[in-house]
């Protein structure tokens, strides 16, 4: 079990995430430095931490998608390799193109950092199948830039091929549909909005995201 | 030579920004404004062989996220 963190300028999560990928798999990940033009050999699961990269120049997450690395994060993606994009890395994930839809503005305006209650909307897929079905879990936020967009059509499609991972149980950021989570059409690729690896200890308050690791990187090992 | 480049939202896109602007303006008193939009100015000082082609490249793969905004171009 290989894993990496892709670190950007401005990256503040990446170290959380190193954590909890080491808590699962007992191997620390490979960072990889966003200039870098290519993954580890072997690389089988990639992560795109939270963080303000590039200082959120421009728009949130859209130097990041632009730079080096993502050009091979998107290869790996296409062969199926699993991505998770947190936060920022949600955010990077949209510029890139890789997922659908757009995150705006919070509708409040205000940066929201806490924890807020989630609906697993969809148990089937590789990040989500350690939970049931409409299972509420407890995970923290903290963003600026949460507001997910899509026109009526990509929300129709993507709600109908049951692509909408995670939803908000109560109003956070003015999202389309409350939606938190967000999978690709192959299900290999979820960014969102929550922070998992910041719910993997009880030290945390709260456990509810180490499931998605054990699940992501267990169906690997 | 100069090129300006306006980034704006879509119609019908929500623009928290420019609601809490268009509050503003009323807090300070002025009154006849019935919408703010809010949007982007980049200006670009580009070589004079650089075409509309390759502008409105920029503008679509990196300038605006046309999932939200549209973008306009005007040479100087």
């Amino acid at each position: 079990m290989k894993t990496a963190v892709i670190v950007f300028p401005g990256s503040n999560c990446d170290r959380d995430m190193a954590v909890a990928l080491e808590r699962v798999t007992g191997r620390a990940p490979a960072m990889v430095w966003h200039r870098d033009t290519a993954l580890p050999n072997g690389t089988d699961f990639i992560a795109l931490p939270g963080g303000f990269s590039y200082g959120d120049y421009l728009r949130s997450g859209a130097m990041a998608a632009r730079s080096p690395i993502l050009r091979s994060v998107a290869d790996a993606a296409a062969r199926g390799v699993p991505v998770l994009g947190v936060c920022n890395g949600f955010q990077v994930l949209t510029e890139a193109g890789l997922l659908p839809g757009a995150l705006m503005r919070n509708a409040g305006l205000n940066f929201v950092c806490r924890t807020v209650p989630l609906t697993v909307e969809n148990s089937q897929s590789l990040f989500t199948a350690g939970y049931s079905a409409g299972e509420a879990i407890d995970i923290p936020v903290a963003h600026h830039d949460g507001n997910y967009f899509a026109d009526a059509e990509t929300l129709e499609r993507i709600e109908g091929e049951g692509r909408v991972a995670f939803r908000y149980a109560a109003p956070v950021n003015g999202s389309a549909r409350a939606i938190a989570g967000v999978l690709n059409d192959e299900g290999n690729v979820l960014g969102m909005m929550p922070h998992p690896e910041r719910a993997i200890d009880a030290a945390h308050g709260g456990t509810d995201g180490l499931r998605l690791f054990e699940a992501a990187l267990g169906v690997l090992v | 030579m100069k090129v300006q480049v306006y980034v704006t939202l879509k119609p019908g896109v929500l623009d928290p920004q420019g609601k809490a602007i268009h509050h503003a303006l009323e807090g300070l008193g002025f009154s006849g404004v019935s919408d703010v939009r809010a949007g982007r100015f980049i200006e670009l000082d580009v070589a004079d062989d650089v075409s509309d082609a390759d502008l409105d490249a920029m503008c679509a793969k990196l300038l605006a996220n046309t999932v939200i905004e549209n973008y306009r171009i005007e040479r100087a």
